[in-house]
């Protein structure tokens, strides 16, 4: 299923105001692969994310998704292709009801009235908030959010999940279901986080950003394991693999 | 309690009430709102001497209150909170109108009963519309108004508001609370700091809405938020209205009290 | 300050419900041609702060009092007019619904004077022309400060003139401007400064939101258009108002005077009277049953 490429070829990106965010990052992602991108603060990690569904264009180089190259008469395409899911789900449930969130993509996709309700259904059920579809977002709490996130973006069956920071203000009982619920999805899934201990348990392989070029891309464990690369880029081995504090 | 706790409070309280099932809830909005529309015409229809005759129109707000589970104590709070500016404008009717009107053995200034009908109506209005809302749904009435013809922008914009409104109270309150642990005595509440404060809470909604506007392009938003609501103007809603402003139109030609005074008066020896 | 529906009569609120409605439709027809669908959130969630921000207050200087930010002022530096028209609009809408602010009667009178004179005749006519791009701190504090008094006293005045015209005050038309346009110079300093001290913050931190560039003009001819009409609607119907306004007075003053009564006379008021406070209570007790027998259903 060579189609659902995700591959990025030596980006660069300036912000208007002059600060470089990428310089040159480069990888290749093939179907059904779970990849964690990790990094400290202001590695890149958002700008590149953005950058995947066109909400970005580089400067230079390009993104690829499927065989062909991001260009800007395929975006709305590429958006229903790359499924992206915010890191502040205040920001990413605009709508006044659950329900009408999830709806949201689909209606813009100009689908069918009955092929969207079976859709939002679906994606309910699928996150497990059947029950709150009546609910406006702000009577939410942060894991619900964050599945109604997740349910509003399946919804329009994407072929690529992209995460930023999906365990931000999530409770550890939170966390914990956030990642079983990630498991199930057979997607490409690409995860920018902090939280290593989450690429840990959800992604074998792992793309480490540092100042917007990609310093490392390999095996999730053996990058982990890798001390001195993780502390000159500003991260700390996950705790659980830190012996003394280790976790059942 | 800051006056922004208060404010998320209440909204909650009254979200949470518009969230309930009554057969009141499930009526066409549409009915609801237009209904309410016309309540307030009635009531204000009246002269500026009217008190008695308002008094049928409670059954209004009571009755939808009562029907749609709506607590009176929080009507009562928010209408106290909403008070000082109608007391204000029509505190010195007393005053400036000695006229006297006769009150059975007693004479009082016309301004009183002027006044007393500028709360009279103030009670009615405003707890009409607060109830409106808690039997309706915010969401409801947002889509009634569009079928009524108010503009979409406008609709949207209220509905997008309406979501972000708790987010940005708390956001404000988080701010406002570390202030007041930092400030002393009024030092830091000044206007400098003051704009800084503000500033700061404009830039982060600014930049809230930036990327409020990337999820949006991201589900392949055009410009359009497509809000559907399956509305049914049924017999249940046509009732309702009729009945509703029939009744007021009899409220506003038939002073009941007066004409139930009378039979009391005839009944008694 | 908000107008509320107890001190509105049905041809104000209707006449000024209309001239809303129209300003309403024009101003969402020109967010819609702006085809800038960043528009959508940004006016929602600065909504959603002029919202919160008018629940922080700061003191004001040189007094011992607080104040907080209105807004509209500083939306429509952010947002333009029409824009800013809409989102006040909003904003006064979710304060007689949700908090009895105002009234829905009353929603047209405060959308005019608290969305529609700052929005289109402050912010084009005062704000504009002496806060051209570039101008620098003092010129921007002035142009706040003028376009503020502006826009809050003309508001003032609408709010007057409302509520004369609804006759449901007795406050004379002169006592109560002469009473108004004082509290609103002084609302109107706040808001100038506090609008200014915003605006200031925010162009050092991010110049870009402040100054989208040179802004689409607003055709002044247009809008000069829209300010005739609106003062012809308003100048019409007080005056019709005014010409109407003695009848309350008559009625009192008949009712009380009239001619000396004799005692019966005044017996049989003081009876007719009293039924009807007695009917008053019967009313309240009915009204009463009837939401108990609601509730317990």
């Amino acid at each position: 299923m060579s189609h659902h490429l995700v591959i990025a070829d030596r980006l660069h990106f300036r912000y208007p105001d002059g600060t470089p965010a990428l310089t040159g990052a480069s990888f290749r992602i093939a179907h059904g692969e779970s990849v964690g991108i990790v990094g400290a603060n202001g590695a890149g990690k958002s700008t590149l994310l953005m950058h995947l569904n066109g909400t970005l264009l580089p400067d230079s180089g390009e993104v690829r998704i499927g065989e062909e190259p991001l260009t800007p008469d395929r975006i709305p395409d590429v958006r229903r292709r790359v499924g992206m899911i915010f890191q502040d789900p205040d920001d990413q449930l605009f709508m006044p009801t659950v329900r009408d969130d999830v709806a949201f993509g689909p209606l813009n996709m100009g689908l069918p009235p009955g092929e969207v309700e079976a859709r939002v259904t679906a994606a309910l059920r699928r996150t497990g908030i059947e029950e709150l579809a009546a609910r406006p977002p702000h009577r939410l709490s942060g894991g619900e959010k964050r599945r109604a996130a997740i349910a509003s973006v399946l919804a329009m069956s994407p072929d690529v999940l992209v995460l930023d920071e999906p365990s931000a203000g999530l409770d550890p009982h939170g966390r914990r279901a956030l990642i079983g619920l990630l498991r199930e999805f057979t997607h490409t899934k690409i995860v920018a986080t902090h939280d290593l201990d989450l690429v840990l348990d959800l992604c074998e392989r792992t793309i480490v950003l540092d100042r917007g070029t990609v310093r490392a891309d390999g095996k999730t464990r053996e990058i982990f394991a890798d001390e001195p690369l993780l502390a000159s880029c500003r991260l700390e081995k996950p705790l659980s693999m830190q012996g003394h504090w280790g976790r059942s | 309690m800051s006056r922004i706790a208060g404010a998320i409070v209440h909204f909650g309280a009254l979200d949470t009430l518009s969230a309930s099932g009554t057969p009141l809830h499930r009526l066409d909005p549409r009915a609801k709102v237009v209904t309410t529309l016309a309540f307030a015409a009635a009531v204000a229809s009246f002269g500026k001497y009217a008190v008695l005759p308002l008094l049928p129109f409670a059954l209004f707000p009571v009755a939808l209150a009562s029907a749609g589970g709506v607590p009176f104590g929080l009507l009562g709070r928010r209408l106290l909170l909403a008070l000082p500016f109608v007391v204000l404008v029509g505190a010195l009717n007393p005053v400036l109108d000695r006229m006297p009107v006769s009150l059975g053995p007693f004479a009082v200034a016309g301004g009183w009963m002027s006044f007393t009908s500028i709360l009279l109506r103030f009670v009615l209005t405003v707890s009409a519309a607060l109830v409106l809302v808690a039997v309706t749904g915010f969401h409801e009435v947002c889509a009634a108004l569009g079928r009524l013809g108010v503009p979409r922008p406008l609709v949207t914009q209220l509905l997008v508001l309406h979501r972000y409104l708790f987010v940005l109270l708390e956001e404000a309150g988080r701010m406002e609370r570390a202030r007041s642990l930092r400030t002393f005595g009024g030092r830091g509440r000044g206007l400098p700091a003051s704009g800084a404060f503000l500033g700061t809470l404009l830039l982060r909604t600014w930049g809230r809405a930036e990327r409020i506007h990337f999820s949006m392009l991201a589900r392949g938003f055009d410009g359009v938020l497509r809000f559907e609501r399956p509305l049914r103007f049924g017999a249940a809603a046509v009732l309702f209205t009729s009945g509703w402003i029939a009744l007021f139109l009899a409220f506003r030609l038939v002073d009941v009290p007066r004409l139930l005074g009378s039979f009391l008066a005839a009944a008694a020896p | 300050m908000h107008m509320a529906d107890a001190l509105v009569s049905p041809a104000v609120g209707g006449t000024m419900w209309a001239a809303t409605a129209g300003t309403t439709a024009l101003a969402c027809r020109r967010v819609r041609q702006g085809l800038d669908d960043r528009r959508v959130p940004l006016m929602g969630v600065l909504g959603s702060f002029v919202f919160a921000a008018q629940m922080v207050n700061f003191q004001v200087p040189g007094t011992g009092s607080s104040g907080h930010l209105g807004g509209a002022l500083l939306l429509a530096i952010l947002l333009g007019p029409h824009a800013a028209f809409v989102v006040v609009t909003s904003v006064l809408a979710i304060q007689a619904l949700f908090f009895g602010d105002g009234g829905l009667l009353a929603l047209g009178c405060n959308a005019f004077n608290i969305g529609f004179f700052p929005a289109f005749v402050a912010y084009p006519l005062v704000y504009r022309p002496l806060a051209g791009p570039g101008a620098g701190p003092g010129r921007r504090t002035a142009a706040s400060l003028l376009a503020a008094a502006t826009g809050l006293c003309l508001g003032a005045f609408g709010v007057v003139l409302e509520t004369t015209a609804s006759g449901i005050t007795e406050l004379p038309f002169r006592l109560f401007l002469g009473a108004m346009v004082p509290i609103h110079l002084a609302i109107a300093v706040v808001e100038g400064l506090a609008t200014a001290a915003v605006v200031g913050f925010v162009l050092k931190v991010r110049p870009d939101v402040v100054e989208p560039g040179p802004a689409a003009p607003t055709p002044t001819s247009r809008l000069g258009a829209v300010f005739l009409a609106a003062a012809l609607v308003l100048g019409g119907f007080v005056s019709w108002f005014a010409s109407r306004q003695p009848d309350g007075l008559e009625w009192s003053i008949a009712k009380v005077t009239g001619r000396p009564a004799t005692a019966e006379e005044n017996a049989g008021r003081a009876a007719t009277t009293l039924a009807g406070i007695g009917g008053g209570l019967a009313t309240l007790v009915l009204v009463g049953g009837a939401g108990w027998a609601l509730r317990r259903r």
